[in-house]
């Protein structure tokens, strides 16, 4: 369940550059990082697992219902989202916290959302069109492909400036992968020549059930069953997660039509916070999968570098403050007004909710005015 | 000033859609078989003629990929009207419409709208194989966020359409394929009434009959019969599922004191259900005998020469309106 001769890789485990024949016509890509957007790759990585520390442990201190983890995918979630544009749109799952905070999301929204105070927690438009989180799976994909019809009807991508033209990224799992609206759409995206990039993050585990359960071939090598070309990355090497989306996103704007990665990760955590992943996989998988961990790897890049440990001290107080800071204002948040439940059922006038909110106003009323009584 | 055009109701539909198109370039038909051919009833006949192919789209045959992809569609700025080929095909959808289409607004907290409308033609009386001749409306008006609506004529038709279109929030649009052959006329400069208002089609003073759609012509030749039996019926066109206007309904029962509810749909948890439950609890003083509904049995739609059995007719809705004046 590793990588194969076909898995794309920049950066080997080890932190190495890796040179070969297949990622040759990505190598001039990542040579146009610059140093800063080289640490900003390493500080969103390390901000996204300080998140994610935060959000286990205030779950199992009753301060959340549910806590999603993303341990483990923060190379692959990185790299693809610095590879968008700021006119680009994405339709998330339910764990790319480190996207989300790439395009601006202030990441208590999530934690409102697994806390319990909402069903969605923000506004695409306000938050780098990061649109919200999709609780059924592969629902999103559809969604994302509509969107990008609606790009081609406005004459938004194809132009051939790479500026203005738009595109849509989706992100969804191998179990999602099993679905029918994650094939629907790839049907959808192939037939209209979506500009759309699907991003698969194969974390290995859908809950307990593994990837050979869901396909008996490579989940890439579906997609050029529905006539969108693929590959398949290595999804904890961050550079070729951002070459390969950075390419295949230019690609599909440009209106070449849609593209698909597939990027070989794992869910280093448990699938949720009422998870226990003891019950089906082995330590010695979790422990083979540490030593591919995309932190510890491009960190060692980095350093190959001659990035200087200060820099690495201080991202680690910096990553250690936004924990806290996430710790602080979730303690603090209050809960939604019971008005909340009938607003925005429907967005004209609705006789049946406007009834039922009054009723339980009076009814509440009702107990107001017998405590005065007594 | 009126204009009247004497149509029948698939081609009022087409007149109401090309209307809607015309007056905001951002309402868009999708839905399998509507291009070239015009749909299998030819509701969009002619529309991707004039409209062309980004605005009249033939789809892939996947009824989640449509109202998915309309979805994402309605995000971008657009208003689609889906098609579901038949009643029974809308199932595969389920999911997009109940758990995406009608949460998304509540979901965004209003931030968003969901102006979506999804097209359905139902129910029995035209000898169709198994799924063709259903009446899903109970799973669709039990589903908060949902509008549901059901022109009986024509001119409804006509003027419903345009309204669901211009609705910002998602509307199940109930077609009732059986009427979709017979005139009748078309003001087109004048609505009349509202999406959501529940209309009395005949005035009758003895007892009120209360249905949707194709029902509506069989409530009003069961009133025909009465009336010539020296009985005085109303008869009432429910027009909206959901939100059901109940003013003219207990209004209506207030005056007659017995109502007769009708319906093609399994009558177990049903619209005609609500209706009943509903109007016992408003207009309890006013009855004068126990709400009856006369509905679909409780089965799986039967096989095509068993639909006349299964299907309420004017018989069935007579007994049960001998059965109300009895009490």
């Amino acid at each position: 369940m590793s990588y194969t001769e076909a898995t794309l890789q920049l950066l080997s485990p080890a932190g190495a550059l890796v040179e070969s024949d297949a990622t040759a016509e990505y190598v001039p890509i990542i040579e146009k990082l610059t140093d800063t957007e080289l640490r900003e790759f390493h500080r969103v990585m390390a901000l996204t697992r300080a998140f994610d520390m935060e959000g286990t442990n205030l779950q199992r201190q009753g301060q959340m219902g549910l806590w999603v983890p993303s341990l483990g995918q923060e190379g692959a979630q990185v790299g693809s989202a610095f590879a968008m544009r700021p006119q680009d749109h994405i339709f998330p799952s339910y764990r790319e916290h480190a996207v989300g905070i790439i395009r601006g999301l202030d990441v208590l929204d999530i934690v409102r959302l697994l806390r319990g105070l909402t069903h969605g927690g923000w506004t695409a438009a306000e938050n780098g069109n990061f649109h919200i989180y999709t609780m059924v799976l592969g629902s999103q994909t559809l969604h994302a492909t509509g969107y990008a019809m609606g790009i081609t009807l406005d004459g938004k991508a194809g132009t051939g400036n790479p500026e203005t033209d738009e595109a849509v990224i989706t992100y969804f799992g191998d179990g999602s992968t099993s679905q029918g609206d994650v094939n629907e759409a790839m049907i959808f995206a192939a037939s209209y020549q979506t500009p759309e990039l699907f991003f698969l993050q194969n974390n290995q585990w859908a809950i307990s059930v593994p990837v050979s359960k869901q396909s008996r071939t490579p989940l890439y090598l579906r997609a050029g069953g529905f006539g969108i070309p693929s590959i398949q990355i290595d999804g904890n090497d961050v550079l070729i997660s951002y070459a390969a989306s950075r390419k295949y996103l230019e690609e599909t704007r440009a209106g070449g039509g849609p593209r698909f990665i597939e990027a070989l990760t794992y869910r280093m955590g448990a699938h949720t916070s009422s998870d226990d992943p003891t019950k089906y996989r082995s330590d010695e998988e979790t422990a083979h999968w540490a030593t591919l961990d995309p932190i510890s790897r491009f960190e060692a890049y980095l350093r190959g570098r001659g990035e200087s440990d200060k820099f690495f001290a201080d991202i680690k107080v910096e990553a250690a403050d936004f924990g806290e800071d996430i710790r602080r204002r979730t303690v603090e948040l209050g809960t939604p007004p019971v008005g909340n439940i009938f607003d925005n059922v429907y967005s004209e006038p609705h006789p049946l909710i406007d009834e039922q909110k009054q009723w339980l106003a009076n009814y509440e009323a009702a107990f107001a005015e017998s405590e005065v009584a007594e | 000033m009126s204009e009247l055009e004497s149509l029948p109701m698939a081609k009022a539909l087409n007149a109401g859609l090309r209307q809607a198109m015309l007056s905001d370039p951002k309402v868009i038909l999708m839905g399998e078989d509507i291009g070239p051919l015009g749909g299998v009833f030819r509701v969009t006949e002619g529309l991707q003629v004039e409209f062309g192919e980004n605005r009249v789209m033939d789809t892939p045959l996947a009824e989640s990929g449509i109202v998915g992809t309309a979805i994402g569609l309605a995000m971008r700025g657009y208003r689609p009207v889906c098609e579901i080929q038949f009643d029974g095909f809308v199932y595969p959808a389920f999911d997009q419409i109940t758990s995406q289409l009608a949460k998304l607004t509540n979901r965004h907290e209003g931030d968003i709208s969901m102006p979506v409308v999804i097209r359905i033609p139902y129910g029995g009386h035209i000898g169709a194989v198994e799924h063709h001749q259903e009446s899903p409306e109970a799973y669709f008006a039990h589903t908060p966020g949902l509008r549901v609506v059901s022109p009986s004529t024509p001119h409804d038709a006509y003027w419903m359409i345009q309204d669901a279109i211009s609705s910002d929030d998602p509307v199940i649009f109930l077609e009732p394929k059986s009427r979709y052959w017979p005139k009748g006329e078309v003001d087109t400069s004048d609505r009349g009434r509202l999406l959501h208002a529940t209309a009395v089609a005949r005035e009758g003073t003895e007892v009120t009959l209360l249905g949707h759609g194709a029902m509506v012509s069989v409530l009003l030749q069961a009133a025909d019969i009465a009336a010539e039996e020296g009985t005085s019926v109303e008869v009432l066109d429910l027009r909206s599922l959901s939100p059901i206007d109940y003013g003219p309904i207990l209004e209506s029962v207030r005056k007659t004191g017995r109502l007769v509810i009708a319906q093609e749909a399994p009558g177990s948890v049903s619209v005609g259900s609500e209706i009943a439950a509903t109007v016992a609890e408003r207009a309890f003083y006013s009855l004068e005998a126990p709400v009856l509904r006369v509905s679909g049995f409780d089965t799986p739609f039967p096989p095509a020469k068993l639909e006349t059995i299964y299907l309420p007719d004017a018989d069935r809705v007579l007994e049960a309106v001998d059965r109300a004046l009895a009490y």
